[in-house]
């Protein structure tokens, strides 16, 4: 048993502060998908940054749009039937949409890589883990398979696969749920890349696995420095790692605050209700309070505030205005960094 | 055979829990009479015994010999009152779910007995055995694939009318299925609609319908939540909440969401590789754990509360859950116990109130199988 105090220092995000690019930044970036049923609006202009070192934590349901925004700065969604009609994606200052494809595909894999959520989808079957672990090497830096071998057993290590010289020549399947994570975040980390994406790493996981997962990622966050983009719909992982975190709805941003703030004061009534629902211990038999309604279907999202027709506070003007990512302040009008909440009003949710 | 010789070591192995009053009955009559007759509130409903499971592991092709076995299931006793909610907690893999298979009679027991009442169930055949499997149903964990695509809803909660006719006489049978849409919450004019039709939340509810439908004791929840978006589990929740007591059921609720069961039940059971680990109420098991495997549980849960994380400490784990084919000598735990000494290689520890705790009334004595129980305060998931 190993006990992990959690009060370690964090490096202090740098890049935003002292005013330079930040790592990664998407403005206004919009995706849809032409179906049968029509346009499925899947994100609909969505900006963040992240800048070296930093979390940012993508929180919501399924069919918010959270992991089809990340397939569109990895690039890698399915175009048709994917359309990205407009926005940016920035890496380090350049708009990786568009950058010639082969500019891009020095960026993807060595620059940002991906960690997806069923490992056992994710790899391939028929490969060894030690040759799909080498590919990276072989395919980006032009190392010879020996190498490339001698490279996948370092990194098995690194990421704590006990006798990885003996597993290197191991299928998937011979791995354990948490093993074969393991060699997912191997494989992402294994050109160092500025930029990790994490697609609900451990949702296929057991809790006590999930742990090891989570700390093992957090602590090669910290050595490389690098920024990860967890998503993820878990409220529990998300208060344990993020440092700042985006709530996402119908394909729009609807909260954005630092980890702390969200969880005392929520400025969005969906954040609000998601939070009120999770079961507390003086609640016990009482009625769990329960956001009514279902998520919008996205070929029909309502008009004016997607989450109109599910809020307790919606008036007539949620029904026809598009709230904007209102600048959230305190009371007296000073102002809250890294806040925003997009809701007519944030100003009663978070004031009472 | 030494698998028999497992078995009764398991036996030897279980705690020493109230004396089951069982019912002879001679001939089904009085067999379908004694299923029949009500159970006082808080009585116990359903009572298990050592129960053994253990899936085959077969080599060859033509002369299939068994090589092994998967013991999903290698002892596991407990009671379910009437009318409480008795929540089972665990990994995947631990056995809670063929647990479940066993209490609905969908596999046979190696070993061990149901009792229903006082009748042990797996010895059960024909109108007595129907009779059981009429009060006893269950609710399933996916609704996209517990629920026949070619069959609209009013089929597929009608068809129990069908097998169990005595519950609705044929011209009732629309009325009602429309009134437990009503009950659960769906509008009853969705009668001829099909599966596809609805969300993931409202399937549920309609797999609820169903196991409600021949007004069972006991219904048995196999993860009904864990695959519904977060928004939409409080629904559910509060609609199993809200029925419970309406119908005076009992609930058997299997998840893997320590925060959840905790809302809902009023006594956890805690399984690690096919054995109970600790079982008491929910303030025992979730302030006063004193087994090492719950301690750990409960500590890995990530909490939705940033400052619950700081200057916490968590216990973390190290390795994966043993092969259920091949457990550990001993505690089934302690190859990842920090506390583990010799004796838990050589003895398998008891479910029962640890020696220390016996006779106080100290929150921290209630069953747990762990040689070292002791308490240990540690970060709670809810």
């Amino acid at each position: 048993m190993t006990t992990i105090d959690k009060t370690r220092n964090v490096p202090e995000p740098r890049g935003a502060a002292d005013g330079s690019t930040p790592l990664l930044e998407v403005r206004d970036l919009h995706v849809e998908f032409h179906t049968r049923d029509g346009v499925a609006k899947a994100v609909n202009g969505v900006n963040y940054t992240v800048n070296s070192g930093e979390t940012l934590a993508v929180l919501g349901e399924s069919g918010s749009g959270k992991s089809v925004t990340a397939q569109a700065i990895m690039g890698i969604l399915d175009m048709p039937p994917g359309r990205i009609p407009q926005g940016q994606i920035l890496y380090r200052g350049e708009d990786m949409l568009t950058m010639s494809a082969d500019a891009r595909r020095k960026i993807r894999g060595r620059k940002i890589a991906m960690i997806f959520q069923d490992a056992l989808s994710a790899l391939n079957p028929v490969l060894s883990v030690g040759y799909q672990l080498g590919e990276m090497f072989r395919v980006h830096e032009g190392l010879s398979k020996k190498d490339a071998k001698a490279k996948a057993i370092e990194l098995m290590d690194r990421v704590k696969i006990p006798a990885a010289k003996e597993r290197v020549g191991d299928y998937p399947h011979q791995f354990s749920g948490g093993m074969r994570q393991r060699i997912m975040i191997a494989m992402a980390l294994a050109l160092e890349p500025d930029l990790i994406i994490a697609d609900e790493p451990t949702t296929a996981l057991d809790v006590t696995v999930q742990a090891q997962v989570m700390d093992l990622l957090a602590e090669l966050q910290r050595e490389y420095n690098m920024g990860l983009i967890l998503i993820t719909h878990d409220l529990g992982v998300v208060a344990d790692v993020a440092d700042k975190i985006a709530v996402m709805y119908a394909g729009r941003i609807v909260e954005t605050a630092p980890v702390h703030e969200l969880y005392k004061r929520p400025a969005h009534p969906y954040t609000r209700g998601l939070l009120d629902s999770i079961p507390r211990l003086d609640q016990k038999g009482q009625e769990l309070y329960a956001i009514k309604g279902l998520p919008p279907n996205l070929t029909r999202i309502p008009s004016g505030c997607a989450f109109n027709p599910r809020c307790p506070m919606a008036q007539d003007v949620c029904r026809t205005d598009v709230p904007p990512l209102h600048p959230v302040t305190e009371r007296d009008g000073s102002e809250l960094v890294g806040r925003g909440s997009a809701c007519h009003f944030w100003k009663e949710t978070i004031h009472g | 055979m030494a698998d028999v010789e497992k078995t009764d070591e398991s036996m030897d192995a279980t705690p020493n829990v109230t004396e089951v009053e069982t019912v002879d009955a001679a001939t089904d009559e009085e067999a379908v009479a004694a299923i029949e007759a009500p159970v006082e509130r808080g009585e116990p409903i359903l009572q298990v015994r050592n129960l053994v499971k253990h899936f085959p592991l077969t080599q060859g092709i033509l002369f299939k010999r068994q090589v092994g076995a998967v013991k999903a299931v290698d002892g596991v006793s407990f009671d379910l009152y009437q009318g409480e909610t008795l929540g089972i907690v665990g990994e995947s893999g631990c056995g809670k779910s063929t647990v479940a298979k066993l209490l609905m009679m969908l596999e046979t027991a190696t070993a061990g007995e149901i009792f229903y009442k006082g009748q042990d169930i797996t010895k059960l055949s024909g109108r007595a055995l129907k009779a059981v499997r009429r009060n006893i149903q269950m609710v399933f964990q996916d609704p996209y694939t517990s629920l026949n695509p070619r069959m609209t809803v009013g089929d597929i909660i009608g068809e129990t009318f069908e097998i169990h006719p005595e519950v609705a006489p044929k011209g009732d049978r629309r009325r009602k299925v429309q009134e437990l849409l009503d009950v659960v919450g769906l509008n009853p004019e969705y009668i001829n609609r099909y599966p596809h039709q609805f969300s993931g939340g409202q399937r549920q509810r309609i797999g609820i319908a169903r196991g409600l439908a021949l007004n069972p004791e006991i219904i048995i929840c196999d993860e009904p939540v864990s695959a519904l978006d977060v928004s939409v589990q409080a629904q559910v929740i509060n609609l199993m909440e809200k029925l419970q007591d309406e119908f005076n059921l009992s609930y058997l609720f299997i998840a893997h969401d320590l925060s959840i069961v905790r809302h809902i039940s009023d006594r956890v059971g805690v399984m690690y590789l096919g054995k109970m680990a600790e079982i008491g109420s929910d303030a025992e098991i979730y302030d006063h754990p004193t087994h090492p495997y719950t301690q750990a549980l409960l500590s890995a849960v990530p909490v939705p509360d940033p400052e619950a994380r700081e200057g916490r400490d968590r216990i973390i784990l190290t390795g994966d859950v043993p092969s259920p084919a091949n457990p550990p000598s001993g505690c089934r735990f302690r190859t990842r116990c920090w506390k583990a000494q010799d004796k838990c290689a050589e003895e398998v520890p008891l479910l029962a109130v640890p020696e220390r705790f016996k006779g106080s009334d100290t929150p921290a004595a209630h069953e747990s199988a762990c040689h070292f129980a002791e308490e240990k305060d540690v970060v709670h998931a809810a």
